[in-house]
């Protein structure tokens, strides 16, 4: 900025003082997730060592007490969990920003986006109590306990609609309104002028939303133990039961020692590649369309 | 033309039906949560004991730990978030080397997903550095957590206070530190504070980073160092470990419902009083 351009004045003794202080804090918060990273690496290194990754997919089971360490059919069931609710809450949230942004009135679109910031506030524990106690006895009508994948991609869809609906509203309200005003003026409609015109334009924002809403689903621990019925299973049916990564960390940290804790490291590991892997990429392409 | 208003009429039916769906999902979860969970919440509710693994008495030792727990989270992740910021906004240029490398690996720890959290949280802060189950754990691993929000939040916030004020500063001869204390913070203040509260709502909110850290013991905290179990968590093990406790999970659901509900009303208001203070320039 301007002021660091030095004048005689700004080299006092608090202007050092304050320079070391902030530099200090955003060193210590920039290396957090370097600290983050070594200790999982180091907690999940003597499962790498003994095992190697290769016997975490080939592994017929998961039976951690008897060294069986085969997480295929969790990784399938996060895969699974994760696919269905992105697919189900993408076009609900875009749907959601185009109301806001193209048929909504002003004053409603504005209750209405606080509404959506209001689901994004409810904790996943309070989705997963609703889950259990309500959905779960419905869906039971379709087969099985209820509890099962269907389930957890209906609350998880639940939960990452806000993420979707909320950056998509941005980066359609960020398209330039004389684009829009262009097109209103030459008779088209409202929606041939949201489909034509603003998504097409927004598509940059609107995938790199959908993306951190994909993170999320990944990592999201307790609404999905609590409804998708906690079974180490490959996931065959919708109705069926399933654990996912998370759940599974969740459901055995308690009480895992030595080669067993190790590899609940490994897969911890794993979601954060995943999930940071995912939000760097989103970031990146929502940064290239800034400059 | 009575054709295209016939076509237009089907996607404003379905946007409508969309936005009608999600309000109506929204109202289904609240109204669920207040109606089953309204009949045992009372003051006795909130300051007694629990007994018998939580199916009777009260909530007073979790909401004790989740104030403790906010407590040692915000006081660490605020201040080193503010200095950040700080240094991201006022010492840094926005493209520069280390600027980006902050910004990117705030972004990374944003990702990260809670659950793993736990997991460094439990190898770091409980068994590395002996802390063990505990509050001063437990908060220590939702100060990490906070720290990309609220640098972010308040990153903006001074982002958005117009340069013609430093500017102004400058030219009568203030030092950036006094600029900095006088000037630029008073004037973020509003929506720094809705950036911390906004912290707030996710602490509240916080479940499975809690679980391997600050741990589930249900007896009242003494200090920081013993293990308390937050409200989260207690719904959680109502209601999924405990038979017969989904009655309490619903109130103890409720008493957090209506904590993020003032927690979202504070954030709006500070926001808007940030507003003000910063448009408000050109009628002075």
């Amino acid at each position: 900025m301007i002021l660091s351009r030095s004048s005689t004045l700004s080299r006092s003794l608090a202007d050092r003082c304050l320079r070391w202080g902030t530099a200090t804090a955003a060193m210590l918060s920039g290396s957090i997730v370097l600290l983050v990273i070594v200790f999982l690496w180091k907690e999940s290194w003597p499962a790498l060592k003994e095992l190697g990754l290769v016997r975490f997919f080939t592994d017929a089971s998961w039976h951690p007490l008897s060294d069986r360490f085969g997480l295929l059919p969790m990784i399938a069931a996060t895969l699974a969990t994760t696919l269905g609710a992105v697919l189900v809450a993408t076009p609900l949230g875009i749907g959601s920003a185009i109301f806001t942004q193209f048929y909504a009135p002003p004053r409603l679109a504005r209750w209405y986006r606080r509404l959506i910031e209001l689901l994004a506030g409810i904790p996943s524990v309070v989705y997963g109590l609703w889950g259990l106690v309500v959905l779960v006895p419905i869906m039971s009508h379709l087969g099985g306990t209820g509890q099962g994948l269907l389930t957890a991609i209906c609350v998880l869809a639940l939960m990452i609609l806000p993420t979707v609906s909320l950056t998509a509203d941005v980066a359609l309200g960020s398209v330039p309104s004389n684009w829009l005003q262009g097109a209103a003026a030459s008779g088209l409609r409202p929606w041939t002028i949201a489909t034509q015109v603003a998504l097409p334009a927004a598509r940059s924002g609107i995938g790199a939303g959908v993306m951190l809403a994909t993170a999320r689903a990944i990592g999201e621990t307790m609404a999905v133990l609590m409804v998708a019925g906690n079974v180490v299973k490959m996931p065959t049916s919708l109705s069926g039961p399933v654990r996912t990564l998370t759940a599974n960390i969740a459901s055995e940290m308690g009480y895992a020692s030595s080669s067993h804790r190790a590899v609940l490291f490994v897969s911890g590991l794993l979601l954060m590649v995943a999930a940071a892997g995912i939000v760097l990429l989103a970031e990146w392409l929502r940064g290239d369309r800034h400059e | 033309m009575n054709n295209h208003r016939w076509k237009e009429s089907i996607p404003t039916a379905a946007m409508w039906s969309i936005a009608i769906l999600i309000t109506a999902l929204l109202a289904w979860i609240l109204c669920d949560i207040a109606w089953r969970g309204f009949s045992h919440v009372s003051w006795d509710f909130l300051t007694s004991e629990p007994r018998d693994a939580g199916r009777q008495g009260g909530i007073a030792p979790m909401i004790v730990s989740t104030l403790l727990i906010l407590c040692v989270s915000l006081s660490i992740a605020f201040p080193l978030s503010l200095g950040t910021a700080i240094w991201l906004v006022e010492q840094t240029r926005q493209t520069s080397l280390g600027g980006r490398a902050i910004r990117m690996s705030l972004d990374a720890l944003a990702a990260v997903p809670s659950i793993v959290f736990g997991l460094f949280g439990n190898a770091f802060f409980c068994v590395l550095l002996g802390m063990e189950y505990s509050i001063l754990s437990g908060g220590l691993t939702l100060a990490c957590m906070l720290l990309p929000i609220l640098t972010r939040v308040t990153e903006e916030a001074l982002r958005s206070v117009p340069t013609e004020f430093q500017h102004a500063s400058a030219a009568a001869g203030l030092t950036k530190t006094t600029t900095l204390l006088y000037i630029t913070l008073p004037t973020a203040g509003p929506t720094i504070a809705a950036g911390a509260v906004l912290g707030i709502g996710r602490a509240l909110a916080e479940t499975a980073a809690l679980i391997f850290t600050a741990g589930y013991v249900t007896r009242m905290p003494g200090s920081v160092w013993d293990s308390g179990r937050s409200l989260s968590v207690h719904i959680y093990d109502m209601a999924m470990n405990v038979p017969g406790g989904n009655s309490q999970a619903y109130a103890t659901a409720l008493v957090l419902i209506v904590m993020l509900l003032i927690v979202n009303m504070t954030v709006v208001s500070l926001i808007r009083l940030g507003s003000n203070r910063i448009s408000g320039r050109n009628a002075r």
